[in-house]
């Protein structure tokens, strides 16, 4: 079981890397939830200061951009 | 039936029926702010999207795509030089905020983990206001030297609020313990000198395509109640008769003043180099696409390409309709410049609270801008329609720095990061240096 969490405030690059995010999760076909953190000091305390990010399982993977499907795939192996 | 969300939506048909059902349709100045909000979106359709948001869209893809924010992050780290950062985050935002909503997680992040409480409000102030996209289209609607004030003037004041602010709180500043960033990779590289040229050619293309016709004659108007303000129009005179004027301004558009408005017409010396670049700005575009065909197709690889045109794309689809509802809305409430042109708000009151250069109009502008949200970009048709009402050009730039800089929906933000004491602190200073800026500029132009 995997956890995933978007952090970002809500722009619409956040919603992109949700949507790629849970489209790679789904091709890899691994059991997972997704989270979208939305709260400034939360996403403060991930380390990221530069919205949108993905964190696998508590761990940061990829900050200040939208990656594709394909590379989240990596990310989630 | 779920009641709850049914009887929202019974409330929704409700509240739209009344609204309609009490439509003041038919009265004449009801029906005049609609055709003035129309008007004024066909002319931003005219003269502005196609010559000057295209290129810029494109800038702001490439800036958020191949310039490398983590250098430029380097400098605001909790290691960061303390005297260095200050002048990085002042200018910061043009690389970092190109669209506002990343300056709020930005500013809370330089604040907590980065270079600390100063140069994190430097950030705050001046990043909205110097986004390319901002500096772009206020350049080109409100005039040149509006847009200069208002990169100039965000800068030099966010390093005055930056300083204020570390010094009112540097006890505590010096008690917090930085903890580490994560930072983004950093992009590919390319030499300086491509990537200079890449953004220079663009940059040129924005400014040729946009190079306006300088005028013959700048005609002089007392407008607006009272003959309170004179404003001047630059262009070539068609038609002049004793009831009216006819001028087609520099932008092409034709206006039409009544004769007993007019002041004084003057003949404007015409810069034979400006004329010059005016009659080949066509051929200038051209040579400058090609050159940006050849560097596009030589340096960049094809997944980089790909990314560019994808976050032009993402810029464009994000604020076009924000600005198709501000421009409407601007339209509507104020009208188009110039008298005979009004909307809904008459243009009495807007003269009488920000029209000339008092320190009330200035402050009344400031306050006013620090609590109104502004989405990305909307105010510029805001200051456009407030100024065509009368608005002196001081009380312009005090709203323009103390708007996108500051609205009520960030103020509970930037409250959630530091604290009610900071961010009161925080508006006060936005407020007051809003208000002096916008009457330094006022006296001067």
């Amino acid at each position: 079981m995997k956890k995933l969490q978007i952090l970002g405030t809500g722009c619409p690059k956040c919603k992109k890397l949700a949507e790629n995010a849970d489209a790679a999760a789904k091709a890899v076909g691994i059991e997972y939830t997704l989270e979208k953190v939305t709260d400034i000091n939360e996403i403060m305390k991930f380390g990221v200061m530069m919205t949108p990010a993905l964190a696998v399982d508590g761990q940061v993977k990829v900050v200040g951009k939208v990656p594709s499907p394909d590379d989240i795939k990596k990310m989630l192996a | 039936m779920d009641f709850k969300s049914e009887g929202k939506k019974l409330l929704l048909i409700v509240a739209a029926f009344l609204a309609f059902f009490y439509l003041p349709v038919g009265r004449p100045r009801f029906d005049s702010a609609v055709m003035e909000s129309l008007q004024l979106v066909r002319w931003y359709a005219r003269e502005h999207v196609l010559l000057c948001l295209v290129p810029a869209f494109f800038i702001a893809g490439a800036i958020s795509v191949f310039v490398s924010q983590a250098s430029v992050m380097k400098y605001l780290g909790a290691k960061a030089n303390k005297i260095l950062a200050y002048g990085v985050a002042s200018v910061a935002g043009s690389v970092l905020a190109v669209c506002s909503c990343t300056v709020l997680p930005l500013f809370a992040g330089i604040y907590k983990m980065g270079a600390g409480l100063g140069p994190a409000t430097a950030f705050l102030y001046s990043g909205p206001a110097i986004n390319v996209l901002a500096i772009i289209l206020t350049a080109r609607i409100l005039g040149v030297e509006l847009g200069i004030a208002r990169a100039v003037g965000a800068v030099v004041f966010s390093v005055i609020i930056g300083l204020l602010m570390h010094l009112i709180y540097r006890k505590e500043e010096a008690a917090k313990a930085a903890s580490q960033a994560a930072m983004p990779e950093p992009v590919a590289a390319r030499p300086l000198w491509k990537n200079g040229l890449y953004f220079a050619s663009m940059v040129g293309i924005l400014v040729f395509a946009n190079w306006a016709r300088s005028g013959d004659t700048r005609a002089l108007f007392l407008c607006c109640p009272g003959g309170l303000e004179t404003y001047a129009i630059e262009g070539r005179i068609v038609e002049r008769t004793d009831l009216s004027i006819t001028l087609v301004d520099t932008k092409g558009q034709t206006r039409t003043m009544s004769a007993p408005l007019l002041q004084g017409v003057e003949n404007l010396e015409k810069n034979s180099v400006s004329e010059l670049v005016y009659q080949f700005r066509w051929a200038l575009v051209l040579a400058l696409l090609a050159a940006f065909a050849f560097m596009v197709t030589r340096w960049f690889r094809r997944d980089e390409l790909a990314e560019w045109v994808g976050a032009t794309w993402g810029f464009a689809k994000q604020i076009l309709p924000l600005l198709l509802f501000g421009v409407l809305i601007a339209g509507f409430l104020l009208g188009r410049p110039g008298p005979d042109h009004e909307g809904i708000v008459p243009v009495t009151w807007v003269n009488r609270a920000v029209g000339g250069n008092s320190l009330r109009a200035n402050l009344l502008a400031s306050v006013a801008g620090a609590f109104m949200y502004f989405a990305t970009l909307t105010e510029v048709p805001i200051v456009q329609g407030l100024m065509g009402s009368g608005m002196g050009k001081g009380p312009a730039l005090a709203l323009l720095l103390a708007g996108p800089a500051l609205s009520l929906p960030s103020m509970l933000v930037i409250r959630s990061v530091m604290g009610t004491r900071k961010t009161l602190v925080y508006i006060v200073l936005v407020v007051v240096m809003a208000t002096i800026t916008g009457m330094i500029f006022g006296a001067l132009f």
